[in-house]
């Protein structure tokens, strides 16, 4: 899923000091899951931001909202008329959520209020970490479904730098060496051998260094 | 391994002749006699000296600069280069201008975390890795060829170097990792500062059941100890750093006063003790901030004077 983290609540209050009217706008499908976004974090946002305007004097209309996915038109539409009612769109979904809200309504502001963090996963209850960076050319076969591109702070391909000590990561104790994670994991396979072969430099056109990507599936274009 | 080339401290390993390196770190500003006096204080204890490439994430006067620095000062350098700043474009266009001003020598590093340094919110770069600047350095040298393919006009043919650290995790690993980097280009390796003994007795076993010590010249890092304190820090707080009790118990064991002699002996044992293992080709030895003590060090190791090479 991709994580996101609330912004503060006083960061967002100035963003959206300008503005009378106010939609507050959950998505939930990922950042429900991360407790960013969702309909339950719209609401208890909605009730800080007009509990904090009152207390200084000031009457906005907060109004909340919340559609499955701010990423897909299907769903975006159905806030289409809350949209058109309000001064501004606090959007609570991710980068990719806040920007499609802002290209589907070209008159109203869009303003986030989450920091979308990465892709990742729900380690454990509240715990996220982050799992893949989205480089658009995948080798997790070769590293035994552990990514070092993503989690070596290093990114590197060849093994692990001379900080690796006790399983753990040298720029930070609490961060799992991805290393010792791929090593451990591809002798429990049977297939270290994967670790012997030069791994050449990675082609980093697919990833963001490309330019922003576009994915085009001509046997889905109608 | 390439005989071509013309580095000094080639010609001493390949005669077979046991190799001092030392360390002058680059100074925190643009005055190079910083560097003239380090230089200074190095020359003829060491066949060459490694140029450290903004070490601890620290903005420093550029390796290839204070390598030029220390060539005009008499002395070999070893151009360290790291990988966390610049990518590959940079990197080939670094190594090129190195040799064009006479840079023979190059250590391929990752180069310490960001994190680590003055200015942590920086972006690194990591384009490519360690073991992929070694290649590319090797290609550029034997088939005169840059990432692209393109024929160079001028082949830089440089005396490669990369780093082990054989107390690091997790420790079988560390015998591939190295295989890997003779694979991909290194002539010689430094290791990461050595006081357990008995761990880098094994690795070294164990490389030389994997003969590569006949592949490869390895150089010993050493680094003298000023106090106590400094042991227990970098136990404690630098990474992939592995120093046993008994040797912070023993510069606990003297007055504060007599503590940096008491490094420099241990220092000494240490370098006696490692030309006895099989494989060793020479000492790397880091006296940080310590120049002036390197030629006393060298000197009761016996490994003074430098052998002459034409």
């Amino acid at each position: 899923m991709i994580v996101g983290e609330q912004k503060p609540v006083a960061e967002i209050k100035s963003i959206i000091e300008p503005y009378k009217k106010i939609l507050i706008l959950g998505c939930n499908t990922c950042v429900k899951t991360c407790f960013a976004g969702g309909e339950d974090e719209v609401a208890v946002l909605g009730s800080a931001l007009r509990l904090a305007f009152k207390k200084q004097g000031e009457n906005k209309h907060i109004e909340e909202f919340t559609i499955e996915r701010q990423c897909e038109d299907e769903f975006i539409h159905e806030a289409a008329s809350r949209i058109a009612e309000n001064d501004a769109v606090l959007s609570l979904a991710c980068g990719a959520g806040v920007q499609a809200i802002a290209k589907r309504f070209a008159n109203v502001p869009v303003l986030p209020g989450v920091n979308t963090t990465f892709i990742g996963i729900q380690e454990s209850q509240g715990v996220f970490t982050e799992e893949c960076c989205g480089c658009g050319n995948c080798d997790l076969a070769i590293f035994g479904g552990i990514c070092p591109v993503t989690r070596c702070a290093k990114k590197l391909l060849n093994g692990p730098c001379g900080g690796s000590q006790n399983g753990k990561c040298e720029v930070n104790p609490d961060t799992d060496c991805a290393w010792q994670l791929i090593i451990d994991r591809l002798t429990r396979l049977g297939q270290l051998d994967n670790l012997r072969a030069y791994i050449p430099p990675k082609n980093w056109r697919t990833g963001l260094a490309g330019g922003p990507r576009k994915l085009v599936r001509e046997d889905h274009i109608i | 391994m390439n005989l071509e080339s013309p580095s000094r401290l080639q010609k001493i390993l390949s005669k077979g002749e046991f190799a001092v390196t030392a360390e002058c770190g680059p100074p925190r500003g643009a005055n190079p006699d910083v560097v003239l006096k380090k230089a200074e204080l190095l020359k003829g204890c060491a066949d060459a000296v490694n140029i450290t490439d903004n070490q601890t994430a620290i903005v420093r006067m550029s390796s290839i600069s204070a390598s030029v620095h220390v060539m005009k000062a008499g002395l070999e350098p070893v151009m360290q280069m790291v990988v966390r700043d610049r990518n590959r474009i940079a990197l080939q266009s670094d190594i090129l201008g190195a040799w064009s001003l006479g840079i023979k020598n190059i250590l391929c590093l990752s180069g310490d975390h960001q994190t680590f340094g003055s200015q942590p919110e920086a972006l690194n770069v990591f384009d490519i890795d360690s073991m992929n600047l070694l290649r590319l350095v090797k290609d550029m040298r034997d088939e005169g060829r840059d990432m692209s393919g393109f024929e160079l006009d001028g082949p830089p043919r440089m005396f490669i170097g990369a780093a082990a650290n054989p107390f690091a995790d997790p420790f079988e690993y560390r015998v591939v990792r190295l295989a890997k980097k003779i694979d991909a280009g290194a002539d010689f390796i430094q290791t990461q500062c050595i006081y357990n003994m008995d761990r880098f007795k094994k690795w070294m076993k164990l490389i030389n059941e994997e003969g590569l010590t006949e592949k490869v010249y390895i150089l010993a890092g050493v680094m003298p100890l000023k106090s106590a304190g400094m042991a227990r820090y970098m136990k404690n707080k630098v990474a992939g750093m592995d120093i046993p009790d008994d040797i912070i118990k023993r510069m606990e064991g003297v007055p504060k006063e007599k503590a940096a002699q008491e490094g420099i002996s241990l220092c000494i044992e240490q370098i006696a003790e490692l030309r006895q293992i099989k494989g060793i080709h020479g000492i790397h030895l880091m006296a940080i901030e310590w120049e002036d003590k390197v030629k006393g060090i060298v000197e009761k190791a016996g490994l003074y004077p430098r052998p002459e090479i034409d």
